[in-house]
């Protein structure tokens, strides 16, 4: 999916030198459009033998009956060590201690900035508390002049309020998971908190539009910080001009007190194989590939996508990448959203109601009771399933 | 003096609507052969400061648009070619072969007509599943291949065939296909270039469906592999601006050839309503 | 000619009829059926976990905002958009028709180039010409002084750019037929309302207008029919957003079935869209038959 879709085919010829009578194809589909694809291709039972999941996705895929259990295949397989991975990451793909996917690079968000803006508002470098960070982005827009924001907030995507709400501990469901939990008093600091930025002006509410040049902007320094993730480290260097390529840096999140970093999300794709597909022995040998620590840095040349594999994380090519290091530190924080099927629906309710809040077409109290509302509907019919006695009826 | 006043003001008018019409388009050209990056510049440019095909080149090759030029093309054709036949032949027993039900399976039809495609896709898709045929070119052609449209079109026409023809051609000792094959296809060859025009540009240029039914990349057809660019690669607007080129050119050129045709078929269905 | 058993006819009509049958007619049935359950992922994965619901999904439907927004968006796309396309063809039709005018195929091809263009591909290259600072619509605008909007990102001009587009693109299809309409209108009457002393105006409220009124009809009932199912437009351009401003029906539709497969949902969705376009295809009907008797008589 995304940018790692179309240069994952330059992996393959050497897996098929390597394999001989096993011919594989790459597709690669947009990350806004692959995790509908993905279920349309398994309704109409056309999986591909191996693909590319978001993490998050699992549990939904599981649940399904789409993923083929992989706990058998790793006992035989040499070149993958589940110790090799980070513990947090690892955990996303297990459910019901089954193993469903293997780590094949890992997300999480991060601060973009340009130092040099940051520089000439005052600041040597990125502040590590909330309120230290809230005056060094009035800082920086006052230093950018009229017109102009210090952040891009894209309105679509869900992770930046998510992200603080787990840096105040909110639990987003309870009960387990069975009820929405955004009207609870953690997550409601953090939606002020988030609310605040456009409110005070320094957020730039990013439509579609905004995020289209969102590259020229940042070089434009129409925006100065912008909280994404790791494939913009190549990105950035691919697209910004030459004369910027030193003016940008990577910070780990702020935490709310400041001592330690703040949390952000435990985020990755995994690779998978297809429970139908009628090639697993095959398949197998493409994820063991694919995982294989020379190719993870090999991705992380063609991509910037960082291994999942921490042993590549050791090698010159990242350790000695300064711009990695946020990435490096910011893993050792992470948490998972909740894992269960219905998180992709409530992740697009939160970012619709977040939308609405920060227009003001409905006040933050509306919108979050709108939004419990919402999942606790979504959620039904988990609930139905599980039954009173939390028999679990949804993994057979 | 009034009059040429008049004559003036018109055709200022007509031209300057047709300038900000082909705008759009013109711009479309435009930019597809700018260098990458020049479409964004401030202020917006209106013409490449130095032409370049290099963004037709990585669609083609880099980016498989190729293979689904090709599938629009070959579904665009072959569900044209099979519609005209089924539609024609529905149509002209319509008009003119009298049959048990034949009113009351024609108004039965035409209540299609108010009911949107969007209805049926997703039992459709389920359907089409169980008969493996998700994810296929059958999984496109099997919906397009007869519509209420086409068979009203060429009822409509077919209902101007003079019986006494007809009824000479059966005197003569001709099977009904074969009266259907050499006679009635040749009088009704405008609506049925028409149609033809019409189910083609239709099939070309759908959306939803195949953008639903099609989940290999290998398989889309134009629209659905040019949205998902877009999805990839908003900030190449070069890119995509050759990308919308590519779909719009041959049905804008196979239009501008025929469209004799399809203009008197359109008028000729709308002014007899 | 009776024969018993399978007429000539028959065979002719089969094809068609059956494929029409089976691939339309059944599925929009079970749709109906399939909003009656709450079929969703779940029980794609295991049918046993349907539930059978009754009306609870036209029930959830009527309670949410999503659904009233979408329902909303579409109507004003229609109203709104619908009258403003017929007007502009109408516009084109009458100027394109005017006797003085020279090198008609060429304007006719011109206006109706739009229809032809692939919709994707259009609404990309509108979605450029929307960027509030590079884009070219914004650029003209400010040679006559108008300030930049952001045409796409503001949930007050989202929809007007999209009606825009979408009047840009249908226009010449209904102006075709306007001139059909227009060429069929015999001269005499015209001669006769002149040697009356009509000038142009009068000419065309006395004798245009009225005998337009049948295809006037047709085009509006049938472009507000059209409009109903807007979909590619909000899909390429805004994805439903801003905050929902294009949200459509279809597009809802779309979401929460091909998206979340919340596919007994968005059955109930479809059927509601069915029954807004049935009412408007009653509403031509009545018109039409109302129009049917002779001006001045009154209704039949």
């Amino acid at each position: 999916m995304g940018s790692e879709g179309e240069m994952a085919a330059r992996l393959i010829p050497e897996f098929e030198q390597q394999h001989p009578g096993i011919r594989v194809r790459v597709q690669s589909i947009p990350w806004s459009a692959a995790h509908e694809k993905l279920l349309t291709a398994y309704v109409g039972e056309v999986m591909p033998d191996v693909f590319q999941a978001g993490n998050t996705w699992l549990p939904e895929l599981a649940a399904l009956g789409a993923l083929e259990p992989l706990d058998n295949y790793l006992r035989e397989t040499a070149t993958i060590e589940p110790g090799d991975y980070f513990a947090g990451i690892w955990d996303t793909n297990v459910i019901d201690r089954t193993l469903y996917g293997v780590p094949w690079y890992v997300d999480t968000r991060v601060l973009f900035y340009r130092a040099d803006l940051l520089h000439r508002a005052g600041y040597a470098q990125s502040p590590r508390s909330w309120e230290q960070w809230l005056q060094a982005l009035h800082a920086v827009k006052a230093a950018a002049g009229a017109g102009r924001y210090a952040m891009l907030v894209p309105l679509r995507e869900w992770q930046v309020p998510v992200i603080f709400a787990l840096q105040r501990d909110a639990e987003l469901l309870r009960d387990g998971d069975r009820y929405g939990n955004f009207r609870s008093g953690r997550f409601r600091q953090a939606f002020d908190f988030y609310l605040g930025l456009f409110r005070d002006g320094l957020a730039a509410a990013g439509g579609e539009t905004q995020v289209a040049n969102l590259y020229q902007d940042f070089a434009d320094g129409f925006f100065s910080y912008y909280i994404t993730g790791p494939w913009n480290l190549g990105e950035f260097s691919r697209r910004l001009p030459a004369a910027l390529q030193d003016d940008w840096a990577t910070a780990p999140m702020p935490s709310v007190e400041g001592g330690d970093i703040g949390v952000s999300l435990a985020g990755g794709a995994s690779l998978a194989l297809s429970s139908r597909s009628r090639r697993k022995a095959a398949a197998w040998q493409l994820i063991e590939y694919l995982c294989a620590a020379r190719v993870q840095t090999e991705l992380y040349r063609l991509t910037g996508d960082l291994p999942a594999r921490r042993t590549v994380w050791d090698e010159e090519l990242l350790a000695g990448n300064p711009r990695i290091a946020a990435f490096r530190a910011q893993l050792q924080k992470v948490r998972s959203t909740p894992r269960i099927p219905e998180w992709e629906q409530i992740a697009q309710k939160i970012s619709e109601y977040a939308e609405a809040a920060v227009r003001q077409t409905m006040s933050a109290d509306q919108a979050l009771v709108a939004l419990d509302g919402d999942v606790d509907r979504i959620l039904e019919k988990r609930r139905y399933l599980l039954g009173d006695h939390g028999h679990n009826r949804i993994l057979q | 003096m009034r009059r040429t006043v008049v004559t003036v003001s018109i055709h200022a008018v007509l031209l300057l609507s047709a300038v900000l019409t082909l705008l759009p388009l013109l711009w479309m050209v435009s930019a597809s052969l700018m260098p990458p990056g020049e479409a964004s510049a401030l202020p917006p440019r209106l013409l490449p400061s130095r032409p370049t095909l290099e963004h037709y080149g990585s669609l083609l090759s880099r980016l498989k648009l190729a293979q689904s030029l090709f599938n629009s093309a070959f579904l665009a054709t072959v569900t044209t070619a099979i519609a005209l036949f089924l539609n024609s032949m529905a149509g002209y027993a319509f008009a003119k072969l009298r049959f048990a039900g034949r009113d009351r399976l024609f108004r039965g039809l035409l209540a299609a007509l108010v009911i949107p495609g969007q209805v049926a896709m997703l039992p459709l898709f389920l359907m089409l599943k169980q008969m493996g045929v998700v994810n296929t070119y059958w999984g496109v052609i099997i919906p397009g291949m007869a519509s209420v449209f086409g068979i009203f079109l060429v009822r409509q026409y077919a209902l101007s065939i003079p019986d006494s023809l007809l009824d000479a051609a059966r005197i003569d000792g001709a099977g009904e296909f074969r009266i259907y094959r050499s006679l009635v296809l040749y009088v009704c060859a405008p609506i049925l270039v028409t149609l033809a025009v019409f189910t083609f540009m239709g099939t070309w240029n759908d959306f939803l469906w195949p953008l639903v039914v099609l989940t290999d990349d290998g398989m889309y057809t134009l629209p659905v592999a040019l949205a998902n660019l877009a999805g990839e690669h908003v900030q190449d607007t070069e890119l995509m601006m050759a990308g919308a080129v590519l779909a719009v050119l041959p049905v804008m050129l196979l239009f501008i050839v025929l469209q004799r045709y399809y203009v008197a078929g359109i008028m000729s269905g709308g002014v007899k309503e | 000619m009776m024969r018993r058993g399978m007429k000539p006819g028959h065979a002719f009509v089969a094809p068609a009829a059956i494929a029409i049958g089976v691939f339309f007619f059944i599925p929009a049935l079970a749709s109906l059926l399939l909003s009656f359950t709450d079929f969703d992922i779940y029980a794609v994965a295991d049918l046993g976990r349907l539930r059978f619901v009754g009306l609870a999904n036209y029930a959830r439907l009527l309670g949410e905002a999503r659904f009233w927004t979408a329902l909303w968006n579409t109507l004003y796309f229609v109203f709104i958009g619908g009258p403003l396309s017929v007007a502009v063809s109408l516009g084109a039709a009458l100027l394109v028709n005017a006797r003085v005018v020279r090198l008609k195929p060429v304007f006719r091809m011109i206006f109706f180039l739009p229809v032809v263009t692939t919709l994707v591909a259009v609404a990309v290259v509108w979605r450029y010409l929307y960027h509030p600072r590079h884009g070219l619509l914004n650029l003209m605008l400010a040679w006559i002084g108008i300030g930049p909007i952001d045409w796409l990102g503001d949930r007050f001009w989202a929809m007007p750019a999209i009606i825009l587009m979408a009047v840009w693109k249908n226009f010449g299809f209904n102006m075709i037929i306007f001139l059909a309409g227009l060429q069929s209108i015999p001269e005499r009457l015209y001669e006769a309302a002149r040697l009356d002393g009509a000038n142009s105006w009068q000419q065309f409220r006395g004798v245009t207008l009225p005998m337009l009124r049948p295809t006037f009809l047709f085009v509006a009932v049938m472009t507000m029919i059209g409009y109903c199912q807007l979909f590619a437009e909000p899909y390429v351009m805004t994805q439903g957003g801003p905050a929902g401003a294009t949200l459509s029906l279809v597009l809802l539709m779309y979401e929460e079935g091909f998206r979340w497969w919340n596919m007994g949902y968005a059955a109930a969705l479809a059927f509601t869209l069915f029954v807004l376009m049935l009412l408007f295809t009653l509403v031509q009907l009545r018109l039409r038959s109302a129009n049917e008797t002779t001006p001045g008589v009154g209704r039949a």
